[in-house]
């Protein structure tokens, strides 16, 4: 599904990413494993677009993702749920409207809006907080709200950059937990995380980063 | 039409939400406004007194004592017939004396002089007023030229004033061309200030919000529907500011009415009550535009992904 061909990420005076060659399959749990500046956040960057690489290619399916004109970049990105480590949710709309606007990104609706934004809050257990804007929510409650977003389109890959940076041990195991869920069902997702505990409680793939270099490459227990 | 109602509906909920930052933003628009509107009042002034100025310059052509009227007349026709003439009159010999002794009725011995010649002493008057300042030189010039003496002027022509007055005219063509460039270049000058510290405002607010138009395009949403409520937010700025600009100057202006005119020469009030649809109409398109497009370059600086 995702091919890395020996991109590379050069800085002005660091090296993000060097020769990485990575496969990842369809419906693969992969967790992305490094130290703080290891490259795993530039990494998920490349997927998305979100940034160039120096050196190599990535191809999303067989879609060589850095030659997309914008408008056909944008109906990749509707295919791909992105979750951050600090939830990037949109402040000025409430929990309702943050997940109605991904659905009106990729034009269902107005009924298709109403009927499948309660049921997805639901399932995050965020029911209560319908109306609620981001900032009168806790740090879980608004991870939650993310994963919602991410997945309410049913993309086919879940990118999940640091999700449990900024939780507790409760939280941390709460977004896990629906995270591997999500996999269950069949969505290939992608984890970068510093967190052992973290990576254990998955149990799946672990590809690790040392310097922007895969330097481990390991297949899971579970 | 979907897409189109719901960035609408977005730009309106942004706007309500915007709370002090909107406030702030309808507030430069509003100055803006402001002075744009001033600016079209100040022109007002500006032409009105030119006007009243040019109005006062014209020339006169003295024609012969006995000259024939049919001939002074072809003469008038081939004036009025002139690109720059606005208008010619006629007076007659005897009206012009009847002038002068209404004139003088009070100046015994001038009126005694002329009861003792006998006869009118005074011939008969074209009064020329050109559209422009600039162009009563032409007016000498065609005077001198061979189409008016193939009419007779060289027989029945004895001068025109235009000479004696030339400094004045020369001075005051001057100074109103002056007066004009001076406004122009001062309007665009504050016109031009206020459009970059309003575009600069809009740019701020929409700076507060480039972390979140950079995950609107990661969440897959089209450019325009990132940039659209903003745009429409813009609009909004411009309507308000329009509205709030022009409520403020119905009272400035009642004032200026009230206690100026007679200095101003123009009554403001009545002037702006008389072309209110005119300058809402300015205002408005000057705000909404202003807001748009001010918006649309902001957000478009964070939409390159």
């Amino acid at each position: 599904m995702i091919y890395f061909n020996n991109v590379s990420k050069v800085y002005k005076d660091a090296t993000a990413l060097s020769d990485v060659t990575l496969t990842i399959t369809t419906g693969e749990f992969v967790s992305i494993v490094g130290a703080s500046g290891a490259g795993k956040t530039t990494l998920t960057r490349m997927i998305l677009a979100d940034d160039v690489p120096t050196k190599g290619t990535v191809f999303f399916e067989s879609i060589n993702v850095h030659k997309l004109r914008s408008k056909d970049l944008t109906k990749l990105r509707r295919r791909i749920g992105v979750v951050f480590q600090d939830f990037k949710l949109l402040s000025n709309k409430t929990a309702y409207e943050n997940i109605a606007f991904a659905m009106e990104a990729v034009g269902k609706t107005d009924e298709e809006i109403s009927s499948d934004v309660p049921h997805v809050l639901e399932l995050v257990d965020l029911s209560h907080r319908l109306h609620h804007f981001p900032d009168q929510m806790s740090g879980g409650e608004q991870q939650r709200l993310a994963i919602a977003r991410a997945i309410i389109n049913q993309p086919e890959l879940i990118i999940a950059d640091e999700p449990t940076g900024n939780l507790d041990p409760i939280n941390t195991h709460e977004i896990v937990q629906i995270l591997k869920k999500i996999n269950d069902l069949g969505t290939t997702v992608i984890l970068t995380t510093h967190n052992r505990g973290v990576i254990e409680s998955v149990g799946k793939r672990v590809v690790t980063l040392e310097n922007g270099k895969v330097v481990r490459d390991t297949k899971g227990s579970k | 039409m979907t897409e189109l109602k719901r960035i609408i509906k977005s730009g309106f909920i942004n706007f309500k939400r915007g709370g002090s930052v909107s406030f702030a933003s309808v507030l430069v628009v509003t100055i803006t406004l402001f002075v744009i509107t001033a600016i079209i009042l100040l022109q007002a002034v500006l032409y009105y007194s030119l006007n009243t100025i040019k109005d006062k310059v014209d020339v006169t052509i003295y024609f012969n004592v006995g000259a024939p009227e049919d001939k002074i007349m072809l003469l008038k026709d081939s004036i009025s017939k002139l690109a720059e003439v606005a208008s010619v009159s006629y007076t007659s010999a005897d009206d012009n004396v009847k002038n002068f002794r209404d004139l003088h009725a009070s100046d015994y011995p001038t009126i005694a002089a002329l009861d003792e010649i006998g006869s009118n002493p005074l011939g008969a008057t074209l009064n020329v007023k050109t559209k422009e300042i600039s162009q009563y030189e032409d007016i000498a010039n065609f005077l001198k030229s061979d189409n008016a003496i193939a009419l007779g002027s060289s027989d029945i022509v004895n001068h025109s004033n235009y000479h004696n007055n030339k400094l004045v005219i020369d001075r005051l063509n001057a100074m109103i061309s002056g007066a004009q460039k001076l406004g122009f270049l001062l309007t665009l000058y504050l016109i031009i200030s206020s459009i970059i510290i309003t575009f600069n405002t809009i740019r701020l607010t929409i700076f507060i919000s480039k972390e979140e138009i950079g995950v609107m395009r990661l969440v897959g949403a089209s450019k325009m529907r990132v940039r659209g409520p903003f745009m429409i937010e813009g609009a909004i700025y411009g309507i308000i500011a329009t509205i709030v600009s022009l409520v403020i100057f119905w009272p400035i202006t009642a004032w200026f009415g009230r206690n100026m005119t007679s200095f101003l020469g123009l009554n403001l009030y009545s002037y702006y009550v008389s072309n209110f649809l005119q300058i809402f109409a300015i205002i408005l398109l000057s705000g909404i535009i202003l807001g748009v497009i001010s918006s649309f370059l902001a957000v478009r600086k964070y939409l390159n992904k």
